[in-house]
């Protein structure tokens, strides 16, 4: 026999749901590192996990490591040889060490200097007497939380019950927190009873015989099986959220799905707080009909089998009705008070203990979202329902409901403001304006909602910035990156045309006026300024523009999202054809020698001109420098590009003339402080020279 | 099965499992992890092993005696046990069985739920314990306690009565539960849970229990001076209930809530550090007890 199977399965009182999956990927990873650094060969790894258990399954493993034949390096021969011509003490010792002898030692030339070298053979030792060493790499396996227990000193995710680990039919021996390995595991906790492995070969079906389905693919395939059977049975709609299904589906060892129902009176409550309540809390998935209304049932899946199901269904029904009577009581008691009156206790709820309250944050916002009402053109009553939905738009944070559930900020907001009659833009708003929550997220759908929507971001943004927090490395604890990514996503669906910087002055100037912050406005906008160029990067990625025409544009002026992005997209057209490549290398050609510069400041000295091109060139550019600039703040992108295309032939013409590295150094700079105003004219479009071309 | 056959088979099941079985400590307090056998006891080398009934009270949760499943009293069946034996899920999921609850006929799963206490500076991992779907009990293995490492780590089993007395008895609101033969749960503590509330919400004083959180938070430090933990650690609890009713009351600030919370937390972390040092002076003498020692 060659090869074997390997069994490793490390047994533990129920791991949180949501460490499983990553711990069994880091566990196969680990396993497969080690059997590289060990010189090991196997057919393939599979990896498996339940609540209680993660386990590999190796096929096909060598019985013995490979042979190794090395070189090892020794002395140079000055060294090796001694004054009689022979092995010198270095030479022996070396040779001793390696554990041969000097006749096994050769000379070897390396850069220029004879060293001596052996050959050294290590003979692969036996898989079994490695195997042991698994014991470390169940031990480095990472999660976010470990913990003690009992009187072990070993930190681990939960506290460990057994260890099989077999290769084919032996067991392995090792011992972890004083838990020998066996071929002993245990099966489903009520279902299954203790079971020996006979072999590794054996282990998936030997647990399911004792109702544990080992594999997480397969049991997340049941439970969606199961809860489409029931879908169509029933004629329900149910959608399955894959987050809540792997969380579910790693709380159980062996699935199956039932259902339940609740009193149809709980449906006067908003939907999204029974499916928030069925999701928080149980981890139910909810039932909609085919015209997506919710329906009074839920579907749960027990860790278990069918028996006594009704037991499980009649427990649930119990525990879900006193939720809903719960969130039914908070619905009813907000709808009592007065919901724009709640402002008042925003006063007292702090925003940050350097920011003051949620209502100072509030008004700052008011201020701001009205202002870029107003740079958007907005009308008289635009601006009123903006100013309203940004008073009200953090009021239902001092709801019970959003207390109860935190991620319903925003929709109660709405609610509770359509309930007191608040105008239908105002009540969206108010939804919208956390909108985009994460990557993927739709965007506010009316401007009233963006103006809130920008506004408040802004604020939170130049706020942090200005007291000094300011992301770093994977730190953003308030998720200023996600924010920032917003705004320009939200000036851009909107075609805003306004200057995001000056937006951004102006929140700064907002919270300055207040005295909050600790940093000068300059320093503010230079940081952001990196920060917003970053963010724009992934925007402009997603628009399916490349890396090097991103760089490119991002060496402009960014405050007209729009501008930048069209910009961005107008060069990728570009990109296909044929005569862009001969622009680039025209504009490279100016922005490469004017790079030589020394005196980037000097002007231009007309007097000095010496070729007719120099002039002609000059004229050209000063005219068109100015049209360029008009052109692209009118977002009139292919007719600047058309202006800066212009310059073409005489950019050529010029260069066929004129030797720029004159000798005479007064023409020379002449020359180059000509091609630093033509290159500025040239970048105020783009850094054409980041451009890659493949040929 | 009534409330008081439940308490009578949980403590005949602990005690058999070498629990002492105590009474609940005669100070207010929100959890019965706050009574000194298990706050002080659960710290340092010391085995310890105990169970008993704490009522816990939660002013905020009160709610006039007119909601069938929240109160401003409720009642903690709790175990605590150093170090944490290993079987110690089997032991408990037996302790169920006793109740009547076969395992095999419903759906129980251990859910992830960390625990923290602020006031305490203690936290621990384990889970909630679901019964077909509803939380009947937290389970918990101590890392810190008083901001001291838990070592031997201690786990706590905490059940709560009325949650798993309504669901082995049927019953949809608390006040229906069978206390015993022809008491029910509102014979008991109706009256209790009205006034409470009321007065939690509506009459207690807050300048009155501003003063008094102060006047307890400077007790307990001079009682501590003194050298006298447990007298100390009373009053620390005191401050607790204290900062419970002004919480209650909505009369602390968010902003001034962690600092509340801070105040009685350092006071909680005294008393901690003092504990083991006393206990530490006198040689931890509950090592001596024998292993095998059975309490029955």
């Amino acid at each position: 026999m060659s090869n074997r199977t390997l069994l490793l399965e490390i047994g533990l009182e129920e791991m949180p749901a949501r460490f499983v999956t990553n711990a069994m990927n880091q566990l196969k990873q680990r396993v497969e590192k080690w059997f590289e650094s060990h010189r090991l060969s196997y057919s393939k790894v599979e990896a498996y996990s339940t609540p209680r258990r993660l386990a590999v399954v190796v096929d096909g493993l060598v019985e013995k490591q490979e042979d190794m034949e090395e070189e090892a390096k020794g002395p140079s021969k000055k060294i090796a040889i001694d004054d009689a011509g022979e092995w010198s003490k270095a030479a022996q010792g070396f040779a001793r060490g390696q554990g041969a002898t000097v006749n096994d030692l050769y000379f070897k030339e390396l850069k220029g200097e004879e060293y001596v070298f052996l050959k050294k053979h290590t003979s692969g030792e036996a898989v079994q007497s490695l195997l042991p060493e698994l014991k470390e790499v169940i031990l480095s396996i990472p999660f976010p939380k470990n913990m003690k227990w009992g009187t072990n000193d070993l930190r681990f995710v939960r506290p460990v019950k057994w260890i099989v680990a077999l290769f084919g039919e032996e067991v392995v021996p090792f011992d972890i927190a004083g838990i020998h390995t066996n071929r002993v595991t245990y099966g489903h906790r009520f279902l299954g009873s203790k079971v020996e492995v006979k072999e590794a070969d054996h282990y998936v079906q030997t647990l399911l015989k004792e109702f544990v389905i080992v594999d997480p693919l397969e049991r997340k395939k049941a439970i969606r099986t199961q809860i489409e059977r029931m879908a169509e049975e029933e004629n329900w709609s149910i959608f399955i959220d894959e987050d809540l299904l792997e969380e579910v589906n790693n709380l159980v060892e062996y699935p199956t799905a039932l259902y339940g129902s609740f009193d149809e009176r709980f449906l006067t409550v908003p939907d999204d707080v029974l499916i928030t309540s069925m999701r928080e809390h149980q981890r139910y998935f909810p039932v909609k009909n085919g015209a997506g209304e919710l329906l009074p049932y839920f579907v749960t899946v027990r860790n278990g089998d069918h028996r006594h199901l009704e037991n499980v269904q009649k427990g649930n029904e119990k525990v879900l009705r006193a939720r809903l009577a719960d969130s039914e009581f908070f619905y009813q008691e907000d709808l009592r008070k007065n919901f724009a009156s709640l402002f008042d206790r925003l006063e007292a709820i702090v925003y940050h203990e350097e920011l003051g309250s949620v209502a100072d944050k509030v008004r700052r916002v008011k201020d701001l979202a009205v202002k870029l009402a107003d740079k958007a053109g907005a009308t008289e009553v635009e601006k009123q329902q903006t100013e309203r939905a940004a008073r009200l738009s953090k009021v239902d944070l001092v709801t019970h409901m959003v207390n109860e559930f935190p991620e319903l900020e925003g929709r109660m907001g709405e609610e509770y403001a359509l309930k007191a009659g608040e105008h239908v833009n105002v009540a969206q708003a108010i939804r919208e304006h956390y909108l985009p929550k994460q990557s993927g997220d739709p965007l506010p759908q009316s401007s009233i909602s963006a103006y809130v929507a920008v506004a408040d971001k802004l604020d939170t943004l130049v706020t942090s910035f200005g007291i000094g927090n300011i992301p770093t490395g994977s730190q953003d604890p308030h998720g200023l990156r996600r924010q920032t990514a917003g705004i320009l996503q939200i000036f851009l669906s909107e075609a805003w045309s306004f200057d995001l910087f000056t937006c951004i002055e102006e929140a700064i100037d907002l919270a300055a006026e207040r005295d909050l912050l600790k940093r000068s406005k300059q320093e503010i906008i230079r940081d952001l300024t990196d920060f917003v160029k970053l963010r724009y990067k992934s925007i402009l990625q997603d628009q399916g523009i490349r890396y090097d025409v991103v760089d490119a544009i991002l060496k402009t002026q960014l405050g007209r999202v729009t501008i930048v992005v069209r910009k961005g997209k107008f060069l990728m057209e570009q990109l296909s054809t044929p005569s862009f490549k001969n622009d680039v290398e025209a504009f490279s050609r100016v922005t490469n020698i004017a790079k030589k510069a020394e005196d980037k400041k000097a002007m231009v000295d007309k007097g000095l001109f010496q070729e007719k091109q120099e002039k002609e060139l000059q004229t050209l550019a000063e005219e068109k420098q100015d049209k360029l600039l008009t052109l692209l703040n009118e977002s009139r992108i292919e007719e600047a590009y058309d202006e800066l295309k212009s310059l073409e032939p005489a950019i050529h013409d010029y260069f066929d003339h004129v030797m720029v590295m004159a000798d005479d150094p007064k023409v020379k700079q002449n020359r180059l402080s000509q091609m630093v105003l033509v290159a500025k004219t040239i970048t105020s479009f783009a850094d054409f020279q980041t451009i890659v071309f493949h040929s | 099965m009534n409330v008081q056959e439940m308490i009578l088979t949980l403590q005949k099941f602990w005690g058999e499992q070498n629990c002492l079985i105590l009474q609940p400590y005669d100070v207010e307090k929100g959890a019965g992890t706050m009574n000194p056998m298990t706050f002080l006891r659960s710290i340092g080398p010391e085995p310890w092993n105990v169970a008993y009934v704490e009522p816990s009270r939660r002013p905020s949760d009160g709610r006039y005696g007119e909601n069938p499943n929240r109160l401003y009293q409720h009642h903690q069946f709790q175990v605590v046990m150093k170090p944490s034996p290993d079987n110690i899920q089997e032991l408990y999921l037996k302790s169920l069985q006793e109740l009547g609850i076969k395992p095999e006929e419903h759906d129980i799963r251990f859910v992830e739920d960390n625990w923290e206490a602020p006031t305490l500076a203690a936290w621990g991992l384990g889970w909630e314990v679901w019964l077909d779907g509803m939380e009947i009990t937290q389970f918990t293995y101590f890392q810190q306690v008083g901001g001291l490492d838990a070592s031997p780590v201690s786990v706590e089993i905490t059940y709560g009565i009325e949650r798993l007395a309504s669901y082995i008895q049927d019953k949809e609101n608390v006040y229906d539960l069978e206390w015993v033969n022809g008491f029910t749960y509102g014979d008991v503590f109706l009256q209790n849970e009205y006034e409470q509330s009321k007065y939690a919400f509506e009459v207690a004083d807050p300048k009155m229990l501003f003063d008094l959180f102060a006047t307890y938070e400077k007790e307990a430090g001079r009682a501590l001076k003194e050298n006298l933990v447990i007298p100390s650690y009373d009053y620390v609890l005191k401050c607790s209930h204290v900062f419970n009713l002004l919480d209650a009351q909505g009369a602390i600030s968010v902003t001034e809530r962690a600092g509340y919370i801070s105040r009685v937390r350092n006071l909680a972390r005294g008393c901690a550090k003092q504990y083991y040092h006393i206990r530490e002076e006198l040689g931890f003498p509950m090592l001596k007890v024998k292993e095998d020692t059975n309490h029955e």
